[in-house]
């Protein structure tokens, strides 16, 4: 047998060495930038030296034959650099004007739209689902895709009163993060627990300790350790699922979708802001989704007529209020809007302000 | 030999529609001539079909890994493998990119082959932590696929309860926003935290992220342990004529509109001869005028970071924001780069000293309080941490001529 090779433990390589010598020669000395068009960003240094980027979407998972396509459209148009950005989408510099429109025809003409710059819609931020990971209640793939399909035109425009950031998350751990809307599964019911596995699989008092409304205590079923669940107490959050696969939490009907809203990272005017719950028990209807693409488009249909410019979604709402929501979008408000969970009355309304 | 296509009447519904098509790349791998993925690709859409009928998914996770790392291959074999057994091994190996996913064609096009030869073809560009995910390994590859990337240059990303893979902005890459160099810093720290990249041993995962301004564009605030955002200290610099170009632009009253009643804390008044006023006392560095007047305004000169701490998403005690923990640090020198390292190295230690099992930073300070976080890792209370001081009675103040004196004695020394 041969001898295994150690690894070179180099952790990231210096950017520098796959940046365009021109991002190099100017970096630290860019002066402004401005939007000529949607998908094209144009930045100028203080020497008056200028880069185009040119924004296109992709699917995320790519095959080897779509990197290819796009280090052929790099090598023709950028001298063989392309950048990625945080979500996915692809960036191509250029270092002549003349370069731009046959480079966006060219994108386009391949089925990569230009876009998702300014204030549009951008790619959505994007999980594993079926198709990669162990725990997943829907696939994110097929939800990205399909919103995407109907949303192509808002990531082509920047037709929005700000840029609109979407996420998608597989289960209730929300790997996609915060969102100006974000798509999420949400359990509606307990696991149910295989007990002939849990003692083999399981290490139980972890699963015990990773229940955040402490449901789970240990039991014997058939004489067999195992673990039970008070499902009165149940959030049916799926936490206790990864460490212990024997307590299914993904169900076909009972795993559904909800929709939530405003939740954005930037500090931008106002300070960050988690996103909130409007819609839920919206099936897991794949291929194409149809209940949940309805739901953002109506909320983003209101967004974009009744927004003030450079108003982020949670903005919005917070300027015209919960009741103007709630009816702008035709979405009903139940009591499962109004949050149970600790420092819950500091999203109560502790004041005379109401909208009427 | 050439296995059969399996039948997919509902992946075949997401080839369709103006964005591209991830089935189309499944099935382009799964068709390639010759290629020894081919009938693994068949395999895995047979699964996926099956995930789409039935509402499920049927990957469990296992123990891959290469020699002398603990981390870095995600384990997926199937559940459904007695009928779909060429993908039955299905495992990720994560790859860590340049800072700011920049590439070169020579290195995208080496990937590719490497991945023809060892692994699917298919390959996420990128993870939600900054990974390049080679998706679709069998076991007995993994070994060899990481040789050759790791003879590239590549390391190996995080997983598990370790120092995960980090994100930068574009920084000064391509950005006159960016406050500091955010591909240097992310740099500089992950390559000081290999060991606990790749040899996971803390209570939970650690991430880093590195965003050049308040616009976050690495989206570190609400999803890093530690977020470093980029900030200036002196007055926002200000081209006039720009600002009167921009009124004419839009118009006084959507100049006002938009920029001028966009500003959080009123720090902006339109002039009667339509330039800008700027109250920099006020100011708290949002960027919102800086987004709008982008040949107008720019960040000041004194740059430098804050850090916030904390940030995390729902598990287990429920959502947190990052909080902060050092409002401002000049960062220009290798020694204040240096300063940063050894910053970060505190908190991690402080961390896999103090937290429980699975419990993420954000959870351990709000157990622990923020006041003993900060004596924790040695750094300086400072009102900038708080959006208001406590609004209830119940604290045992008895310390508090002590706490003046030191409050006063760090005010006498930075005054020297």
């Amino acid at each position: 047998m041969t001898e295994l090779r150690r690894p070179d433990e180099t952790g990231v390589p210096d950017a520098k060495n796959y940046m365009h010598p021109a991002l190099v020669k100017n970096y630290g000395k860019w002066a402004w930038h401005d939007r000529p068009r949607p998908g094209v960003l144009h930045h100028v240094a203080d020497n008056g030296d200028q880069v185009w980027t040119v924004k296109a979407g992709t699917q995320r998972q790519m095959d080897v034959f779509t990197i290819r396509a796009l280090c052929d459209i790099a090598d023709e148009f950028c001298d063989g650099y392309v950048r990625f950005t945080m979500r996915s989408s692809v960036e191509f510099m250029v270092f002549d004007e003349k370069r731009v429109e046959p480079l966006i025809k060219r994108l386009e003409g391949e089925g990569y739209p230009v876009g998702g710059t300014g204030n549009s819609v951008g790619f959505i931020s994007h999980t594993q689902g079926w198709l990669h990971c162990d725990i997943p209640g829907t696939d994110a793939s097929g939800v990205v895709k399909s919103l995407m399909d109907e949303l192509a035109d808002e990531f082509r425009n920047e037709d929005m009163p700000n840029r609109v950031k979407i996420t998608t998350s597989c289960c209730q751990i929300n790997c996609g993060g915060q969102g100006d809307i974000a798509v999420n599964i949400q359990h509606t019911k307990p696991p149910i627990i295989n007990h002939d596995l849990v003692a083999g699989v399981c290490e139980r008092p972890a699963v015990i300790a990773r229940c955040p409304v402490a449901a789970i205590r240990p039991a014997l079923v058939n004489g067999k350790p195992t673990l039970e669940v008070d499902e009165k107490k149940c959030v049916c959050c799926g936490a206790c699922y990864p460490p212990c696969p024997p307590m299914q939490i993904n169900d076909p009907v009972n795993s559904k979708i909800a929709i939530w809203v405003g939740g954005k990272h930037s500090s931008t005017r106002s300070k960050p802001m988690f996103h909130k719950l409007v819609a839920a028990g919206l099936p897991n209807n794949a291929p194409r989704w149809p209940e949940v693409g309805a739901v953002v488009k109506s909320i983003l249909a209101a967004y974009k007529k009744d927004a003030r410019p450079w108003e982020r979604m949670g903005e919005w709402i917070e300027r015209i209020g919960w009741p103007r929501f709630f009816e702008l979008t035709n979405l009903p408000f139940t009591k499962y809007h109004v949050d149970t969970w600790r420092g819950s009355r500091s999203n109560l309304n502790a004041s005379a302000h109401l909208h009427f | 030999m050439s296995k059969k296509m399996p039948e997919t009447p509902l992946l075949d519904q997401l080839e369709s529609g103006p964005w591209p098509s991830f089935v189309k790349g499944l099935k382009r791998l799964a068709t390639a001539e010759g290629k020894p993925y081919a009938n693994i690709m068949k395999s895995l859409l047979g699964q996926l079909e099956h995930s789409y009928e039935t509402r499920k998914g049927y990957w469990k996770g296992g123990t891959v890994g290469v020699f002398g790392y603990g981390a870095g291959v995600i384990p997926r074999f199937s559940e459904v493998a007695d009928k779909y057994s060429e993908s039955s091994e299905f495992h990720t190996i994560r790859i860590m990119p340049p800072p700011g996913f920049f590439y070169d064609t020579k290195t995208l096009r080496r990937f590719c082959e490497i991945w023809e030869e060892h692994g699917s073809g298919l390959i996420a560009l990128h993870g939600q932590s900054g990974d390049i995910m080679f998706q679709g390994c069998r076991t007995d590859q993994v070994q060899p696929a990481w040789d050759k990337m790791n003879e590239m240059g590549f390391d190996m990303g995080g997983a598990g309860a370790g120092v995960r893979t980090s994100a930068a902005c574009v920084g000064p890459a391509r950005c006159e926003q960016s406050c500091f160099d955010t591909l240097r810093l992310h740099k500089d720290i992950i390559n000081d935290f290999t060991d606990d990249i790749h040899r996971p041993s803390l209570p939970y995962k650690m991430k880093f992220k590195f965003s050049g301004c308040a616009n976050d564009c690495s989206n570190a605030t609400q999803r890093a342990d530690m977020a470093v955002l980029g900030t200036w200290r002196d007055d926002m610099q200000v081209n006039q004529d720009e600002v009167k170009k921009k009124v004419a632009e839009l118009g006084r009253k959507e100049f006002i509109n938009q920029v001028v009643r966009m500003c959080p804390s009123q720090a902006l008044a339109l002039n009667d001869d339509d330039t800008l006023d700027v109250d920099n006392k006020s100011c708290v560095r949002c960027m919102h005028c800086i987004n709008v007047c982008t040949k107008a305004l720019k960040p000041g000169k004194d740059r430098g970071i804050c850090i916030l701490a904390g940030g995390k998403r729902t598990l287990k005690i429920g959502d947190l924001f990052g909080t902060v923990i050092l409002p401002f640090k000049k960062l220009e020198t290798d020694e204040d780069y240096a300063e940063v390292v050894d910053l970060a190295h505190r908190v991690l230690d402080f961390f896999a000293e103090n937290a429980l099992e699975h419990e993420r930073m954000g959870e351990m300070i709000e157990r622990i309080g923020l006041v003993n976080f900060l004596e924790g890792v040695e750094l300086d209370l400072d009102p900038n941490m708080v959006t208001r001081p406590r609004t209830n009675p119940y604290v045992r103040t008895d310390g508090w001529d002590e706490e003046v004196r030191k409050w006063n004695e760090r005010k006498a020394s930075a005054a020297e």
